[in-house]
């Protein structure tokens, strides 16, 4: 099986779906000439032209809702946001025309869009510019939201978003571009809403989804040779999210961390926590903790910013808490 | 000589029909915003429901210089563009009531009426939001190589806000087909337009964009058709899109729970105002022009009114939608 780095994997997405469909088309700021500001759609205009790989203005509420009226007119819009952060100025668009546009009309008018793009710190791009968005998106009913962590599910979760119709979110890592993995040829698709055990230990259930999972998995090799198994389960979905799988390893382990790197307050991890309580209330051996970014603004200092993420020792003292090995 | 005057002789009755069905249109719509105002009184609609007596001539005119493939998007108040578009007064008035017979079948409401067959792709209740969607519609006819068109409508209180401005520069450059038609009706519900905007020609906010626009009486059907027709052809021939500012007054308040007049205007400037009313002023001139008498006038308003009294009891004898409509339609297959 080729070896592809994230980014190629949705390049190889984006190519094999336009190849596909003549209705899909990509349009956002950079997608062409500059062949994406993360290089996500190199060799597409050239491939496809200027009519299916559209540049605009910086203007990304005035390009989302022309991705949207596209839609409603039956195109299938992959709409790139250079950085989720950028996107929130086309949040009307997504909440209010994008999400509702099926229900409002009474089911006439589905809405098989796209929205992609990175999501989540990167490196000292301090407040702005690193931010994690899936729980105001995972909010809202009408919308999938999905996170891959590896480049084969960034190439097939992308694929099946481009096949969906409904508004798909796709939060792209900005700092997975560049990691690579295993990827399968050709067709090759993630049904939407399946969470995937990366690893499976058996003593606590470590729950993340997208860049955490790296972060969850370098834990699970330190608790490993403290000689604490972990399962580390990739939600790759939050809307709709596996709650099946959640509970099916947390049945087995007794013990959750659930990490992500949003802010704590109403983040994924709270839906995740509540899905536990209720449903797993009497196999839980101890309380389930989170662990997220600092409940602050990014700050830009190397030093701060480190503190402010969640990275593999947190992990493994909330581990060792829920395991009350602490 | 009787082949060389039929084809003018047949222009002429088609005009004298058009210009029936646009009185006939203008009439249906006034009626039917009465009754639905009766039937928010009566607790019979609910929500918000804004009407748009006044501004009948704009919908009609303008509607009436398109294909029945082109497409049409609307603000929330829609009630006589969807009518015009010839979605059934039944069922507008259904969805107005939130019956499952509605065009949206109950789940819209007053701000949210859609009828895809007939490419009515909604009233859409954020303003400005819809306008980047009409030029999505237009960038979807381009994709296809197309000729249709889309008319957009939005009041001048939706030129304060960015959208309008995005969708307007992309719209021009990428040459969509595109006609958006400003209803300036003078006020963004209580807020004079002129004490909120630096510019209040909108139409001269068109040439920031290098497009073409157009100023037009709002309260003359044929004038706000003629200039619908011009910027029809532009959109279809070469997809350029054009601004059309249509300068127009809502004769009721903002919504049902404003006052007709309110705080915000004179009882003496809505009164002066009515006396320019649109469908006044057609009927005359149908009857200048020999075309309707005022017992025509009179037998077409007997017409609407049964329709409308029809689609009343139609929406009062609708069912509710079922329980599980709930559920429905918020995701699709």
């Amino acid at each position: 099986m080729p070896t592809l780095t994230y980014r190629d994997a949705l390049n190889q997405a984006l190519r094999e779906e336009m190849q596909r469909d003549p209705n899909v088309f990509l349009m956002g700021e950079e997608v062409g000439i500059y062949q994406g500001a993360y290089k996500v759609s190199r060799g597409l205009l050239e491939e496809f032209g200027p009519q299916r790989v559209v540049d605009t203005p910086i203007a990304e509420l005035g390009f989302a809702g022309i991705g949207i009226g596209a839609a409603m007119a039956g195109l299938r819009p992959v709409i790139e946001f250079m950085t989720w952060n950028f996107a929130v100025l086309a949040l009307d668009q997504i909440v209010n025309s994008a999400a509702k546009m099926l229900y409002m009309s009474g089911g006439q008018i589905p809405m098989p869009i796209v929205f992609r793009g990175p999501n989540g710190a990167a490196l000292q791009l301090s407040s702005q510019h690193s931010q994690a968005w899936e729980s105001w998106l995972a909010h809202i009913p009408g919308l999938k939201v999905v996170a891959p962590a590896t480049p084969a599910d960034a190439k097939g979760l992308l694929k099946s978003a481009i096949r969906d119709n409904n508004p798909v979110i796709v939060l792209e890592g900005e700092m997975l571009y560049n990691t690579k993995g295993e990827v399968p040829e050709g067709e090759y698709v993630v049904s939407i809403g399946k969470a995937d055990l990366k690893r499976e230990g058996g003593d606590v259930t470590l729950i993340c989804h997208s860049k955490t999972v790296t972060v969850a998995l370098k834990a699970a090799d330190t608790l490993q040779e403290q000689g604490v198994a972990a399962d580390v389960l990739d939600l790759r979905s939050l809307r709709p999210l596996d709650e099946a799988a959640i509970l099916t390893s947390v049945a087995k382990t007794n013990r959750a961390v659930v990490v992500e790197e949003g802010w704590p307050h109403c983040g994924v991890g709270a839906q995740v926590v509540d899905v536990i309580q209720r449903d797993a209330f009497d196999q839980l051996d101890a309380p389930v903790l989170r662990v997220s970014q600092a409940d602050t603004p990014m700050p830009y200092n190397k030093q701060l910013e480190r503190a402010a993420k969640p990275s593999p020792e947190r992990i493994v003292a909330a581990a060792r808490r829920v395991l009350y090995l602490e | 000589m009787a082949t060389a005057t039929a084809p003018s002789q047949s222009k002429d009755l088609t005009r004298a029909d058009l210009h029936r069905q646009m009185l006939r249109q203008m009439l249906l719509i006034r009626r039917f915003e009465e009754k639905a105002a009766e039937a928010y009184a009566l607790g019979k609609i609910g929500g918000f429901c804004h009407l748009y007596i006044g501004q009948e001539a704009v919908a009609v005119g303008s509607m009436a210089a398109l294909r029945s493939d082109d497409y049409v998007i609307a603000s929330y108040r829609e009630h006589g563009q969807a009518l015009v578009r010839g979605i059934p007064a039944n069922a507008v008035m259904a969805e107005l009531f939130g019956k499952a017979t509605g065009c949206s079948r109950g789940k819209g409401g007053s701000m949210h009426l859609f009828d895809v067959a007939k490419r009515f792709m909604g009233g859409h209740g954020i303003v400005g939001g819809h306008i980047p969607l009409a030029a999505g519609l237009g960038f979807a006819v381009k994709y296809r190589g197309g000729d249709q068109v889309c008319l957009c409508f939005f009041g001048e209180a939706a030129v304060n806000i960015g959208a309008f401005h995005e969708s307007l520069n992309m719209s021009a450059g990428w040459k969509l087909p595109v006609i958006f038609l400003c209803e300036n009706n003078r006020y963004g519900m209580g807020t004079a337009f002129e004490r909120v905007a630096a510019i209040t020609d909108v139409a001269e906010h068109a040439c920031s964009y290098d497009m073409q626009a157009e100023t037009v009486n709002g309260m003359d059907a044929l004038a706000v058709y003629e200039a619908t027709q011009r910027a029809v052809q532009r959109a279809r021939q070469g997809g350029r899109p054009t601004l059309l500012e249509v300068r127009t007054y809502r004769f009721m308040g903002h919504s049902m729970s404003d006052p007709l007049h309110g705080v915000y205007r004179t009882k003496e400037e809505v009164e002066e105002q009515k006396k320019r009313d649109p469908i006044t002023q057609l009927a005359h001139k149908l009857k200048d022009d020999g075309v309707l008498s005022q017992e025509g006038v009179d037998a077409i308003d007997v017409e609407v009114r049964a329709e409308v009294d029809a689609a009343v009891r139609f929406a009062d004898e609708s069912p509710d939608p079922a329980p599980d409509e709930l559920y429905t339609h918020v995701l699709a297959d």
